[in-house]
């Protein structure tokens, strides 16, 4: 069998990340934590070194902290950016090999393996490594070991390097947490008396399976090389944007036009390559001046087709000042959606493509949230009984049907001079004197009460359908609850 | 109505242009009855420039074969010439709905539309009205009384009201 080098691993844990990121930007040495809103309270979420003299603990009550410690600084957790921050960190050790993954929310893993000589061997390199780290207000513990495992355990739990070869060696006198067990079994095995990794190794495997499950020796069996573990390095996002450098500088619209056609061609192609369709596409042109001039454009629906974006950068492009020239021009999709790739069909769709690039080029001059469509909704409130939504990101819906008939225009409730049940014999409205001619109704509607609408305030309404003999159709409606008459809509 | 109407007659999709000051709204619940919902698109604007210019681009596209503008302001010659010449190219009808008196002499024709009370239907079917044009550029005026026939789906034509 061939047994190549052997394989090495580095495990780097950041015990105090969240505050380490957060003190570097603000210098202070006295005691100082994060909190984070937990089970209800307040709660210590990490601390520094200082804070943990004074006798703090993660997990304590901030308030508790505050009694202990009157001098003590606190910030808002936000363990987004600590994850950030670690993936940046993450980006960061590829300096010392290729192969680095994120290991839970505060450390790193690192497949050295054949990479040390480079930095001289191991010491010098994890040297390096730490001397980095702490120039740059970090406290880290590292551990190098030939698993994973065993890399995790002697991070956490006793700094160093295991020399090749015999992993339990290593790893006999560190406590059983250092296997990435959760702490209910930790405790348990050591209310066992299997306090250390060299009990657990020599103890009878087939009881403890039965009584811990299958989990345990998996993880022990990691740590001592019997059972492989990868490493997955954290793969980049795709990154959708393509430039072009000019020789000369540019002026004429045609000639950008050419250029943005060639970057779009190129883009194009790299969606296709994801199977995703761009929604926000940013056109930014340099000049020679080092100006630079943005042109957005917003997508009615996501593409990839070249030919279809490229008219749609005319306008956007046509305001634009050359000034002396533009030197560099960079193309990218700021927002994209994923396009599947779809069978191309006998039945022709262009009028839905020509309205889907009308939608794009309106969006443009008048903005995209201000084009709409009407989708059918569930309420009888006639305000409610449809949605508006942009058209650029809803599809058509069908199953319009009303039991009664509605106005075509609906406007906000209009009052007039009226009293009783009944619709009034004559009635202004709009500087107008009209007369009843016919009345029907009414049709009674009453709020929805789980719905806290302002304008249903004044309770349950009567709906009339006039007709005045002068022509006009309008719905009125009574409020009996608090009475008065208002106008709300015109019929046909 | 007759914006409804005429949709229900032109194949393909509509614009509904309108600006954002206006308070009342078309009430897709409403217009169902007379041309599918599903079928129209609503642009808010900010002034009436942006009106043309949206109906302008819509009718030149062809992608819509209506296109629904409210106005408040009168409309120059060169503007409505311009819709002119837009539609032509879209082969697409444009609508204006305008205040009374405020028409452009550009337009082929124009329409004043009136509901009308018909005291002998009964109360389920009432949507008479009186469509005038008012102006012909290719023939003459004329008026004719139209009601609405919800369950054929089309415009029946009947003598006038009342007389």
């Amino acid at each position: 069998m061939f047994d190549g080098i052997q394989r090495r691993v580095v495990s780097l844990w950041f015990p105090r990340l969240a505050s380490d990121r957060v003190l570097r930007l603000r210098a202070f040495d006295g005691p100082f934590v994060l909190t984070l809103k937990q089970k209800n309270s307040n709660r210590i979420y990490c601390l520094n070194r200082a804070a943990e003299h004074q006798g703090l603990h993660p997990g304590m009550p901030y308030a508790d902290a505050c009694a202990f410690c009157p001098e003590l600084q606190s910030q808002i957790a936000e363990p987004e950016q600590d994850h950030r921050f670690l993936r940046a960190l993450c980006r960061w050790a590829t300096r010392y090999c290729p192969w680095v993954g994120v290991d839970g929310t505060d450390g790193l893993v690192m497949d050295v393996t054949g990479s040390t000589h480079l930095f001289g061997g191991e010491a010098p390199m994890l040297g390096d490594m730490r001397m980095r780290l702490m120039r740059s207000g970090l406290s880290v513990q590292i551990g190098c070991a030939d698993t994973r495992g065993a890399a995790w355990a002697l991070a956490h739990y006793d700094e160093g390097i295991a020399p090749s070869g015999d992993m339990l060696a290593a790893l006999t006198d560190l406590p059983v947490a250092g296997l990435r067990i959760d702490e209910d079994m930790s405790i348990a095995l050591q209310r066992l008396g299997l306090r250390s990794i060299g009990d657990l190794a020599k103890a009878a495997r087939a009881p403890l399976t039965r009584r811990f499950g299958p989990g345990l020796l998996l993880r022990l069996d990691q740590a001592l090389g019997a059972q492989p573990e990868d490493i997955s390095p954290h793969a980049d996002p795709p990154h959708y944007a393509v430039r072009i450098t000019l020789p000369e500088p540019i002026g004429l619209l045609a000639d950008v036009m050419a250029g943005t056609e060639r970057l779009l061609s190129q883009l194009c192609a790299k969606l296709k390559a994801q199977e995703m369709g761009a929604r926000k596409l940013c056109l930014t042109l340099r000049r020679v001046d080092q100006g630079q001039q943005h042109v957005e454009l917003r997508l009615a629906r996501p593409l990839r087709d070249a030919k279809r974006i490229l008219p749609l950068f005319e306008r956007g492009l046509s305001e634009i000042d050359a000034g002396f020239g533009i030197d560099q021009l960079r193309l990218e999709a700021t927002q994209v959606e994923s396009l599947p790739i779809q069978q191309i069909s006998h039945v022709s769709d262009r009028r839905q493509d020509r309205l889907d690039d009308l939608i794009s080029r309106l969006g443009t001059r008048i903005g995209l949230e201000n084009i709409h469509r009407f989708l059918p909704a569930d309420s009888h409130i006639p305000e409610r009984s449809f949605i508006i939504a942009p058209a650029a990101y809803s599809e058509p819906a069908g199953g319009w049907n009303s039991l009664n008939p509605r106005p075509l225009i609906l406007f906000p409730p209009e009052p007039i001079a009226a009293s009783g049940p009944r619709p009034p014999a004559r009635f202004r409205w709009r500087r107008m004197s009209l007369t009843t001619g016919r009345a029907t109704g009414p049709e009674r509607i009453a709020p929805e009460w789980w719905l806290g609408d302002e304008n249903w305030r004044s309770g349950l309404r009567d709906y009339w359908r006039v007709e005045t003999r002068e022509g006009r159709r309008l719905w009125l409606f009574h409020t009996p609850q608090n009475p008065s008459w208002f106008v709300q809509g015109e019929f046909a | 109505m007759f914006a409804f109407v005429l949709t229900t007659h032109l194949r393909g999709g509509a614009m509904w242009i309108r600006e954002n000051w206006e308070t009342s709204q078309i009430n897709p619940a409403g217009f169902a009855d007379f041309a599918d919902p599903s079928r129209l698109i609503r642009c808010i604007t900010q002034n009436q420039t942006e009106t043309l210019a949206v109906a302008e681009e819509a009718l030149r596209s062809g992608a819509v074969s209506l296109v629904i503008m409210q106005l408040s302001q009168p409309v120059g010659l060169t503007e409505g010439r311009r819709l002119q010449l837009a539609a032509r190219d879209g082969d697409a009808t444009g609508l204006a709905i305008i205040p009374e008196g405020m028409g452009s002499n550009a337009v082929e024709t124009r329409w004043r539309c009136t509901p009308v009370f018909d005291p002998e239907t009964g109360a389920e079917d009432s949507t008479l009205q009186r469509w005038e044009l008012i102006k012909n550029k290719s023939g003459t005026l004329g008026v004719w009384h139209v009601r609405w026939d919800t369950a054929a789906r089309r415009l029946v034509m009947v003598s006038p009201a009342g007389k």
